[in-house]
């Protein structure tokens, strides 16, 4: 990716707070049309990144530029739009007057604004006060009030927490729709199980540190984690398979084996000579739980590259 | 889009507020029972010679140095502070709307509210006094002329009480940051010149710097400009009595009440550029 197909350009950013060390070289580009997902445990420095891109903290090291210009700067600030975690509107307005309200901020026709109420599915209560909207109701105000005026980099922090599954899918439509239109997506979540199928690069933040940067598929391959077979043996055969195959000895009757990917196949294919000594075979691929959990603890027992 | 339209949205969307977490109604009413109360307990002394609404001026001005300023610290002192506290400041400092313009929209719409109470007020009680014991044209003037330093009195105030907003970390210290500005200003302040002038035995304190340091106080700037348009026409009494031998003209004490609206002002404007959400 070079300089000028990226929205927003990270590059070696550390902040330190007192004796905490916040984020260390940090670097990352999100090109226009993209959705990345960053992801990390509670503290990792996801919202403290976030506060960089806005403009909000200055890094101590390290450099950051959103649509080729210095965060907080003007331009930079008409180019992106925010979603806090937690996002609250002052309670006493309506959902209307706080899209007006934002539109006026952002230099947009309200008019043009309005109908994004209709696309988050708030058009039955604009005109209800935000201080009786459920949780999901407020966070779909915020991504209304993120769309206006087309930005080129929409930053969300943990935009689907507190959403049901529903509103979950419709959330990630929306974005879908407006990465289509070439805007540029940086969202934060805590699992990548959340956000699978939904983004096409995650990176992984962890105590500050950036430990992985990919597609999850490069990440999964990389990782080379073990695949699990368990088998089930027939009556009075798990003694047999287990002293052929090794293995832990799992419920009596079964026989838990792990291979690494690319002995997959070949360990199957020794399994089936013996079939009739096998009940049932499962296999279980390294889930997105496993493989974010591998590039965490990675971090933390002090191997990151 | 030009940035008045930005401050004019700032402004519209603080006044909603304040209007419906009740404020202005509340220091509309507050301002009015005052002001009625004040005119007509004052017009038992008619036989003075003075119109009853000089005298209701005169009364007026020495009740609104206190109300005024802490309906302005009331509903300032949360506009920055509570909304970084509950999270609606981080949204507002996304957007392209500078710190300037976002503190100069909040401070007008506050303003706004306080011109909506002192003008409902006055004009209820002044109309109720006229309706009751005639016209009073040079009182009416003094009437006038009390609202509108009254409104720069106010505006000095929520110009403070967004400084002390933007500064404080909590809403909670804020307001108790407002409420000892309050009583510094309003009333120990005054006691203390008191005290000054009682015990200064050859009256040095008294000639050479009492004049300076009472007008440099904004309620009492406000009072003396208020009390010497009277040209004494209504009985003083106390520091007023003490003020109305300034060695210099009472638009001075004017021109104080403006500079310390640039001062605060300005003070906000430093601490708010710093300001992270």
């Amino acid at each position: 990716m070079t300089a000028e197909t990226s929205i927003l350009e990270i590059d070696g950013v550390g902040v330190t707070f007192a004796d905490l060390k916040a984020l260390q070289d940090v670097s990352f580009d999100v090109a226009p049309g993209e959705k990345l997902a960053l992801l990390g445990h509670n503290g990792a420095g996801k919202s403290t990144l976030f506060k960089c891109v806005l403009g909000f903290l200055k890094p101590a090291a390290g450099r950051i530029t959103v649509a080729g210009d210095a965060p907080g700067s003007d331009h930079a600030r008409r180019s992106v739009s925010y979603l806090p975690e937690q996002v609250a509107f002052p309670r006493m307005l309506t959902g209307i007057e706080i899209i007006t309200y934002f539109a006026r901020l952002k230099s947009v026709d309200p008019r043009e604004a309005l109908p994004l109420l209709d696309l988050v599915g708030l058009s039955q209560a604009g005109r209800r006060r935000v201080g009786d909207y459920s949780k999901g109701m407020r966070q779909r105000l915020g991504l209304a009030q993120a769309l206006i005026g087309k930005p080129d980099l929409l930053l969300l922090d943990e935009p689907t927490s507190g959403l049901d599954p529903v509103s979950r899918r419709e959330f990630y439509e929306i974005i879908d729709r407006v990465a289509q239109g070439g805007a540029a997506v940086l969202l934060s979540s805590h699992a990548l199980t959340e956000v699978e199928g939904h983004v096409d690069r995650i990176a992984i933040l962890s105590k500050g540190r950036m430990v992985a940067d990919g597609t999850i598929k490069a990440l999964a391959e990389a990782a080379r984690l073990p695949i699990t077979i368990r088998i089930k043996a027939r009556e009075g055969q798990a003694d047999a398979l287990s002293d052929r195959f090794g293995g832990k000895r799992i419920n009596g009757r079964s026989v838990e084996l792990s291979c690494e990917p690319a002995g997959k196949v070949d360990l199957v294919g020794r399994l089936t000579e013996r079939r009739e000594e096998i009940d049932d075979i499962d296999i279980a691929l390294p889930s997105l739980d496993d493989i974010y959990r591998f590039y965490s603890n990675r971090a933390e027992t002090g191997d990151a590259a | 889009m030009s940035p008045f339209t930005k401050i004019g949205a700032v402004a519209s969307i603080e006044f909603r507020v304040a209007l419906r977490n009740r404020w202005l109604i509340l220091a509309t009413g507050v301002m009015t029972l005052f002001s009625l109360a004040l005119t007509f307990s004052g017009a038992g002394g008619l036989e003075l010679k003075a119109g009853i609404l000089t005298l209701a001026a005169a009364s007026l001005a020495t009740l609104s140095v206190y109300l005024i300023p802490l309906i302005a610290l009331l509903i300032s002192y949360d506009s920055i502070a509570g909304e970084v506290e509950r999270g609606t400041m981080a949204l507002v400092l996304a957007t392209p709307i500078s710190r300037g313009a976002l503190l100069t929209g909040k401070a007008l719409g506050l303003i706004a509210v306080l011109a909506i109470a002192i003008a409902a007020s006055l004009t209820i009680s002044s109309a109720a006094a006229i309706f009751a014991y005639g016209m009073d044209m040079s009182g009416l003037a003094a009437i006038v002329r009390l609202g509108l330093t009254g409104l720069l009195l106010g505006a000095v105030f929520v110009a403070i009480g967004l400084m002390i907003s933007v500064a404080s970390p909590r809403a909670g210290q804020a307001a108790a940051v407002a409420i000892g500005v309050w009583l510094v200003a309003t009333v120990l302040y005054d006691l203390a010149l008191l005290a000054g002038i009682l015990a200064d035995k050859d009256g040095a304190f008294t000639k050479a710097l009492f004049p300076y340091f009472v007008t440099a106080n904004p309620g009492d700037a406000f009072r003396i400009f208020n009390l010497a348009g009277l040209e004494n026409a209504a009985p003083v009494s106390g520091l007023d009595g003490i003020a109305n031998t300034l060695p210099f003209s009472a638009n001075y004490a004017l021109a104080g009440l403006f500079a310390w609206l640039v001062a605060a002002l300005a003070a906000g404007y430093f601490q708010i550029r710093r300001l992270t959400p």
